[in-house]
């Protein structure tokens, strides 16, 4: 791979020791993936931030950064963390876990991270243009990056964004390089896709076909910045989907030359059966939407259909902290609390410890948060459309 | 046998062989070494000390803090060797420190095979020494 004169520098460890670790990390992914040089990155967005999922090992190795003085070098926002880092006491998570947490989010803080705590970071200010080179972990947000803004970036995991962000710089290879942003298998969706849980249910199914591969969907006629959030995170869950085409609505859907290419047929049968895939439970301890993070719009809706009514079981809305502060100053947490729900920020029910707090049926709208809660926490998964979630909790 | 450094280093011990892809996150025990995968061909066994040897990653990337975890705890393998490794085992191993190679035909190699590791040069050698 080629290096400037800088960048052999970093490597020879004349910058110090953080960097030249963080350089080496980099090089060498690079070299495995074949990468012609380094190229500099806008923006970076940082996994690994729960307790629950980087545990103590994670903890000490960012706690070492940290006081070992490393520095972010561009943008970085930081994805959920394992609890409402504001009102975790009163939302009762355990306190041993939320002493863990709270050092973990201070060791990013100290590398100058912005603390924002969500995988949505696209919503509150982390907003690469078309084009721009970035190195993004969270698979929804490399998902919403690439397929809906068409930015660039590759599935990066915690570690190798962290390095991204301390050096400022990416390998060049896979999906910063055109070649490689091409569809390799067509989806003709042949069912009418309308819900939120309806592009869930979608992107289950065109995970599970396509696993890896770049998918371009046809037979989506309209859909919005929330449908296209939810239909690629669970993409990027059931499969390992990074980027996805949609004919007409996602901006590199012109380019795409798409003959020849396998095609794939999804009919309303496939979605029914999706659905009943994800649906395994009934009668759930508690509702959680917001995976990945609701948009003002979607805590709107809620926030309607809740008003003046009594929620039977408790119902949790997850976002960010960003977003937490608009809905406050409109009145929609106080509408949301009267009715017994709740607004969380920081985190979601992927990366809390539900299943220590008394919940073992969980409901969701999201194909993401049904494809992991089984795994991750335990829980058996109620899986519907808000409206039909809601109904059954209103009095 | 020659194949691609991932990360440099020299090592010899003992090998321990998967045929089976390796989860970290999940699979091995920060604070035994012991894989803990249910069902795993290796379940039960430590992965300490031992040059661990299967064909690549899976799961979690959070498995590469584990593999940083291991070292830190003393429990990490001397050496790993892997028919192709990917991302997280790449960088857990860099971050860590661990010697590692890929592109090696793990079919040659079976637990208990004296193996000599040199990550510099890329090579594994059979060895008929005792160590």
């Amino acid at each position: 791979m080629y290096l400037t004169r800088e960048q052999e520098q970093i490597l020879n460890g004349e910058k110090g020791e953080i960097l030249q670790r963080m350089f080496r990390l980099l090089t060498r992914l690079g070299d495995i993936y074949n990468a012609d040089k380094m190229i500099p990155i806008g923006s970076v967005q940082v996994a690994g931030v729960s307790y629950k999922s980087i545990g103590d090992p994670g903890l000490e190795f960012l706690e070492d950064l940290a006081q070992k003085g490393a520095r972010v070098q561009v943008l970085t926002f930081l994805n959920p963390a394992g609890m409402d880092l504001e009102a975790w006491d009163t939302l009762n998570f355990p306190r041993d876990f939320s002493q863990k947490q709270l050092r973990i989010i201070k060791a990013f803080k100290q590398m100058g991270i912005v603390p924002t705590a969500t995988c949505t970071p696209y919503l509150i200010g982390n907003l690469p243009r078309f084009g721009e080179h970035i190195a993004w972990s969270e698979s929804s947000a490399v998902s919403f990056a690439n397929s809906v803004i068409g930015a660039r970036t590759n599935r990066e995991g915690g570690p190798s964004a962290l390095a991204a962000a301390l050096c400022g710089l990416t390998p060049n290879y896979g999906l910063h390089l055109s070649q490689n942003r091409i569809p390799e298998v067509v989806i003709e969706v042949k069912a009418h896709i309308s819900t939120f849980a309806d592009f869930g249910a979608l992107g289950h199914l065109i995970g599970k076909y396509v696993r890896n591969k770049i998918p371009y969907i046809t037979g989506i006629t309209d859909a919005t910045t929330d449908h296209l959030k939810s239909l690629g995170a669970a993409m990027a869950a059931s499969g390992a989907v990074a980027l996805y085409h949609i004919k007409d609505i996602t901006p590199e859907s012109y380019h795409m030359d798409v003959k020849g290419l396998e095609k794939i047929q999804v009919s309303q049968k496939d979605i029914k059966e999706a659905y009943e895939l994800l649906n395994q439970g009934s009668n759930p301890d508690i509702i959680i939407f917001g995976c990945p993070h609701s948009s003002l719009r979607e805590i709107i809706e809620l926030a309607k259909k809740v008003e003046g009514k009594k929620l039977k079981k408790p119902v949790w809305i997850c976002t960010s902290r960003a977003m937490k502060e608009i809905v406050d100053r409109m009145g929609l947490t106080s509408i949301i609390e009267k009715a017994g729900g709740k607004i969380v920020a920081d985190t979601c029910m992927v990366v809390s410890p539900i299943e220590k707090m008394g919940y073992s049926t969980t409901a969701v709208n999201s194909g993401k948060a049904a494809q992991y809660l089984p795994g991750f926490c335990k829980q058996t998964v109620v899986y519907g459309n808000i409206d039909d979630l809601i109904k059954e909790q209103i009095t | 046998m020659k194949g691609r450094t991932i990360f440099p280093g020299k090592a010899h011990g003992v090998a321990l062989v998967s045929q089976e892809p390796v989860s970290f996150y999940g699979g091995i025990d920060v604070t035994t070494g012991i894989v803990i995968e249910k069902g795993h061909e290796l379940e039960g066994q430590c992965i300490k000390d031992k040059i661990f040897v299967f064909p690549q990653g899976k799961g979690s990337t959070v498995g590469s803090y584990v593999l940083y975890g291991l070292k830190k705890n003393g429990l990490a393998p001397k050496a790993i060797i892997n028919k192709e490794t990917e991302t997280i085992v790449a960088t857990g191993a860099i971050l860590a420190g661990i010697p590692a190679i890929d592109g090696i035909d793990i079919n040659a190699i079976k637990t208990g095979d004296k193996l000599v590791v040199d990550a510099d040069n890329g090579t594994v050698k059979l060895s008929r020494k005792t160590f």
